[in-house]
């Protein structure tokens, strides 16, 4: 008898409960139809209580994202005018005051719950979502991966050379979002390549170095502001450290069909000469563009790097060794943040205006 | 009536004061810790704390005595061994509702509150003082269970927002290496205990 009633009275007590919390879920937790509004134009409806940034990439409106909405990347600002609630906490180690004043948000942080009014960049709205097969896969250093995609659908992909795309990559759950800059020039519109550095536990990095020729990969594009400037005259100064080389790699050889007279100074920076990568391409690109200058810096040459003939020390001092003051030039930087912090000022000594300095940090 | 009011105010007086739950019996203090770094978050999961407390009291004080105990009205069986087991499944089916209603309510708080959420559903303070107020030796009624819980949610509140303004100032101030964090914050603990065993006698429970 006493076991009966144990049992009946715990199965009516955890029934209550849990009729009470589903009925709860539904009352609190349904937010309803909210409709959303991009950019003035027709808002489109979405079910209330997700992000805003799920919301945005349902409709195949895809926002920069490096971390898949974990709010660990900074990179999915945008202007929310109204219907935004609150800056969360998790927002504000990404935004300055002036953002915050100004509405921006971390769309993957804004929930949806009542309709909602928001402003992207333009060219966001142009970014497609593409499908590729792996064509080929090397080893360009023990730790860096080069790998060719074939798109399939749509076929062709328009992009200016430093701009990056976003690879989806499969994780249990929700597919995450990682950055990789195209390392190939915008005339071969077909293809694209990427350079991927093996982070450990790096979900994407692991995945792409696993991927071999005849998979499928699937990947949002192009993103990135760094314009080219097209005066033939202007001086490019790139300078990158570690899979900084990608972009550079694009905007080079892009010149060296489209511009080949033109003066450029590549820096880049690496630990040891292992490290050192595109050593016999660039050898190449050298004979092709007369006025290209390829410094490579080791800042901790191992001992077997005793034949080594180029710089050693850090990128930024070869860059203020062999830059020389003023003159018309635009910079691109690539690389860990105190690399750029570094080159940044150096840059200034050789009065190189900020404007003219591009950088993108990873 | 008027004598059974007279007992619950000293119950509530003694619950925050005298057998204040975090200083005097020591139940809750990972939360506690966890949370006395700003006062906001005091605030707000001191609170979160009283009214879960209150709450699940009140509903378990009725399933014990309407349900668990032997000859009760709804279930004569002796059922009282099903206690912790009830009562846990009571605390954590309220906290899930209180979380829910933050989510709704107050995103920031619940965003600021995040993780301390769940874990007022396994805060021994909250299940310390439903066990407690069943207790044969003090047989409280329904009032004096209102108030033991509203007195322990409201000592643990005060506790912690005391603690909050001490660590503040603790930031600033030149603490050895090795203590610092958590190690300072307990030894301020024990010796806001101390200063709390003052009041031992004011009110007996």
């Amino acid at each position: 008898m006493e076991y009966v009633s144990a049992l009946l009275v715990l199965s009516v007590l955890g029934g209550a409960l849990a009729a009470l919390l589903v009925a709860a879920d539904r009352l609190l937790c349904n937010y309803g139809p909210c409709a959303v509004r991009v950019n003035d134009r027709e808002p489109f409806v979405v079910d209330g209580g997700g992000t805003l940034l799920d919301a945005l990439y349902a409709r195949r409106i895809f926002i920069p994202s490096a971390c898949g909405g974990q709010g660990t990347c900074g990179y999915c600002k945008v202007q929310v005018r109204s219907g935004g609630g609150g800056v969360l906490p998790t927002e504000r180690a990404y935004l300055r005051a002036e953002e915050i004043a100004d509405g921006v948000r971390l769309a993957c942080q804004v929930k949806v719950r009542q309709d909602l009014t928001l402003a992207i960049r333009e060219d966001y709205l142009g970014v497609q979502e593409f499908t590729a097969v792996v064509t080929a896969a090397r080893l360009v250093t023990h730790d860096t991966r080069e790998i060719h995609l074939q798109l399939t659908q749509p076929p062709e992909i328009d992009f200016r050379p430093g701009q990056y795309v976003q690879v989806r990559v499969p994780a249990r759950g929700a597919p995450t979002f990682r950055a990789y800059s195209i390392s190939s020039p915008p005339g071969r519109k077909d293809a694209v390549e990427l350079l991927v550095r093996r982070v450990p536990g790096g979900v994407g990095s692991t995945y792409l170095h696993r991927v071999q020729p005849g998979a499928e990969v699937a990947f949002t594009g192009p993103y990135g502001e760094f314009v080219l400037d097209e005066n033939p005259l202007a001086e490019l100064v790139c300078v990158g450290g570690g899979c900084g080389m990608a972009p550079m790699r694009s905007i080079l050889r892009h010149l060296a069909e489209a511009q080949p007279l033109r003066p450029c100074r590549l820096f880049y920076g690496a630990r040891t000469a292992r490290d050192a990568m595109y050593l016999e391409e660039f050898g190449e690109l050298q004979r092709r563009m007369p006025d290209l200058h390829v410094y490579y810096a080791l800042s901790e040459p191992a001992r077997a790097d005793d034949g080594w003939d180029g710089e050693t020390g850090f990128v930024h001092e070869s860059v203020r060794a062999h830059l020389s003051e003023g003159g018309e030039r635009q910079a691109f930087l690539c690389g860990p943040p105190a690399m750029i912090q570094a080159t940044r000022a150096v840059l200034r000594e050789k009065h190189v205006p900020d404007e003219r300095v591009f950088a993108d940090e990873f | 009536m008027s004598s059974t009011l007279n007992t619950a105010a000293v119950i509530l007086l003694a619950a925050i004061l005298t057998n204040n739950i975090l200083l005097s019996r020591f139940m809750g203090m990972c939360s506690f810790l966890a949370v006395s770094r700003t006062m906001r978050t005091s605030w707000g999961m001191g609170l979160a704390v009283t009214f879960v407390t209150v709450c699940t009291a009140l509903l378990n004080y009725a399933i014990y005595h309407g349900v668990l105990v032997k000859g009760a009205p709804l279930c004569p069986v002796d059922l009282t061994h099903l206690t912790y087991l009830v009562f846990i499944m009571v605390i954590a089916g309220f906290v899930q509702l209180v979380e829910m209603a933050f989510e709704r309510f107050s995103p920031a708080l619940h965003q600021a509150l995040g993780i301390y959420l769940p874990l007022i559903t396994v805060n021994c303070a909250i299940l310390g003082v439903n066990v407690l107020m069943i207790d044969p030796d003090r047989s409280f009624g329904l009032l004096e269970t209102a108030a033991y819980g509203l007195g322990s949610g409201l000592g643990y509140l005060l506790a912690t927002c005391v603690m909050a303004g001490l660590r503040q100032r603790l930031e600033h101030a030149d603490v050895p290496k090795a203590l610092q964090g958590l190690g300072i914050a307990v030894i301020v603990t024990g010796l806001m205990a101390m200063a709390f065993l003052g009041f031992a006698g004011v009110v007996e429970l």
